[in-house]
């Protein structure tokens, strides 16, 4: 797969979508954020893993879960950290907070508030590609919430009929909010429906970045030639709550403690380390400089001056 | 408004001649929607196009009003022009999150960056004994929606011209056909050219009363303001053409000069458009123009029936139109008067 140096800029990518949420929860708890937040701990290494098979001209939709997805796909996290604070020079220019963080002309098609919201986006991302003869692909991100969600059944269809070429990846992450996936569905696996819409659905496991980032290839892969979409699945954990207001009722301190145990960083860590790539000493310094990075990000964040009031009267019409 | 290169066409050929026209000019415009293909869509309105411009650009989708107008939202994003049909309006509770909480809200919701460039076409309104799923008319849910602009073009001419804008438009357009308006003809100009989104149009001039309305009832309006000029009252009948945003200065004109002012719109009454043209009267300085309390003529607060008669109990007409204009005359003089 990736090449050497690449793999340990992953491992940087992952700590520090790790360390901006770990954060964002630090300021939530301080009373230091207005508003509400989603956090990707634990879910780093499908986004990391999936987006580092991209290539240059591909785009991906995003989730209320979306700040992972948008580190991997190279958003600068300063402009995110001004977004959640609601300034000016956020990426929505504090208009749209953590859940709509976009960078359009990037690629990066938006986070999105509603569950399955952007399954319908990205299929007409993949009719733009299909239509102007380019051969990019799209990557769906959403949850296995979205899953029981009318337009996850419509989109997987027309992206199918039509053999659109966007990969559907669904983070299976056990909880529909308290809703556990196993109540919530009568199928073992999300994947199994792709026989639905005639398509390949693939699980892979969450926790492994090199498992989702070749399944992710693959997918990517087909969808560029023309052979249309994938429904890939990735079985992975939220360590946090849902979102801030969470008390975690509906699940046990083992559970989390158990999939903790395979924390997918720490693993891909220990893969490096046995590859030769990576010193224990190495990954001290990784871990600080993420932290360095997130600290440095939230106190310029601070320092920017808030958006005008009357600006909150601009941008409803192009 | 006809130049010398006009001719007489339907309703529906003039919006088919503004898609063909948009279509032939820019290969980023599509059509997509329920059996617009060769069956040439539920009213007719795409007939002949998928032989023009091929099964690519004219698209005939699944039963799937969220899935196809979720991926037109998507290309819109991506900088296409899609020109999505409902087949009938009622079937947009289907694409509600799309249009409400995505299409109208990408931009603001990204600060600005990015926009929805999307026409979605869909005929609306009663008349045709199409029962309650198949007549409402639901524009005013979407006129309450910042982000979105509704259009409701009464006459070919208008219709041709403000598709042509709505396909222009940078912004998410919901474009109300009337399922009564498809055979109206009219001279209009082969050329294209556009009717400017957000304008009203004094159809008829008078002094008496201003009449606002749009759609299939600005006809309704029309054949009344007819009907009371025999009666020795002209009206000003106002076809306030797009809903959103509304022409609350070329109203507030007419009102200047009239001094009454009845809206007729073919929705229910309860917290229907109409009731906004009225509120930005009342509440701005047009409302000292005013001698009597305005009146709205709407549907009945019911879903559509299937029976003629009853349908034609609950839904404005024209008889309906005179009736209030000629109370609201006969009303007791306001304060202001």
């Amino acid at each position: 797969m990736q090449d050497n140096g690449n793999r340990v800029e992953l491992l940087k990518k992952m700590l520090l979508s790790r360390t901006f949420d770990e954060k964002v929860n630090d300021l939530y708890a301080e009373g230091k954020v207005h508003g509400t937040a989603h956090f990707y701990v634990g879910q780093e290494s499908v986004a990391i893993g999936a987006i580092a098979a991209l290539r240059e001209g591909d785009v991906i939709t995003s989730t209320h879960r979306g700040h992972g997805h948008a580190i991997a796909f190279g958003l600068d996290v300063d402009r995110m950290a001004a977004e959640l604070l609601g300034q000016a020079t956020g990426y929505c220019h504090g208009k749209g907070g953590s859940m709509h963080i976009a960078d359009v002309r990037a690629g990066m098609l938006g986070a999105n508030g509603i569950v399955g919201g952007s399954m319908g986006i990205a299929c007409g991302a993949g009719w733009a590609f299909k239509h102007r003869g380019q051969d990019h692909a799209v990557l769906c991100f959403f949850g296995e919430g979205a899953a029981n969600e009318g337009i996850f059944h419509e989109s997987l269809n027309l992206a199918a009929i039509w053999k659109l070429p966007v990969v559907f990846l669904c983070e299976n992450n056990q909880y529909g909010m308290s809703m556990s996936v196993k109540k919530a569905t009568a199928v073992e696996n999300i994947s199994d429906r792709a026989t639905a819409y005639g398509m390949p659905g693939v699980t892979v496991s969450g926790a492994e970045l090199d498992e989702v980032h070749d399944a992710a290839a693959e997918a990517l892969e087909r969808a560029r030639a023309g052979e249309g979409p994938t429904l890939l699945e990735a079985i992975t954990y939220r360590y946090l709550g849902h979102s801030k207001s969470d008390a975690n009722l509906y699940r046990t301190r083992e559970e989390i403690a158990m999939w903790r145990k395979r924390d997918p960083i720490q693993r891909f860590a220990v893969k490096l380390e046995e590859e030769g790539l990576l010193k224990e000493e190495e990954w001290r310094t990784l871990e600080e400089q993420s932290k360095r990075r997130i600290e440095e990000a939230f106190e310029k964040a601070q320092n920017q001056p808030d958006p005008k009031p009357e600006s909150a009267l601009e941008d409803v019409y192009a | 408004m006809p130049s010398s290169a006009s001719r007489e066409i339907t309703y529906r050929e003039a919006v088919r001649e503004a898609m063909v026209g948009a279509m032939r000019n820019d290969p980023e415009v599509f059509l997509m929607g329920e059996d617009v293909g060769v069956y040439g869509g539920a009213f007719g309105v795409s007939r002949g196009m998928v032989e023009e411009f091929g099964e690519d650009r004219v698209v005939d989708t699944p039963i799937s009003e969220a899935g196809y107008v979720g991926l037109c939202t998507g290309a819109a994003l991506m900088g296409m022009r899609p020109i999505a049909e409902l087949q009938f309006s009622d079937f947009i509770t289907h694409c509600m999150d799309q249009l409400v909480n995505q299409a109208a809200k990408i931009r603001y919701m990204f600060g600005g960056e990015g926009s929805v460039p999307m026409v979605v076409r869909t005929p609306g309104g009663a008349g045709t004994g199409a029962a309650a799923q198949h007549s409402q008319s639901l524009e005013a849910w979407f006129v309450h929606v910042p982000g979105l602009k509704v259009v409701m073009p009464s006459t070919p001419y208008d219709a041709k011209g403000l598709l042509l804008s709505a396909i222009d438009d940078q912004n998410t357009v919901l474009f109300y056909e009337h399922k009564l308006l498809y055979n109206r003809k009219e001279e209009v100009p082969d050329e294209p050219y556009r009717v400017p989104i957000g304008e009203a149009r004094v159809s008829r001039e008078g002094e008496d009363v201003t009449i606002a309305t749009a759609g299939l009832m600005h006809h309704y309006a029309l054949e009344a303001a007819d009907a009371l000029s025999g009666k020795g009252v002209e009206a000003e009948v106002v076809d306030l053409r797009t809903l959103s945003p509304m022409d609350h200065g070329s109203i507030a004109r007419s009102v200047e000069k009239t001094g009454r002012l009845v809206v007729v719109e073919e929705d229910v009454k309860t917290a229907g458009w109409g009731a906004e043209v009225i509120s930005r009267i009342v509440e701005g300085e047009s409302f000292y123009a005013l001698d009597r309390a305005p009146a709205r003529v709407a549907a009945a607060d019911v879903p559509i029936p299937y029976n003629r008669s009853l349908e034609t109990y609950i839904r404005p007409t024209p008889e309906k139109v005179v009736d209030a204009v000629q109370s609201l005359l006969d009303a007791r003089v306001g304060v202001y008067a």
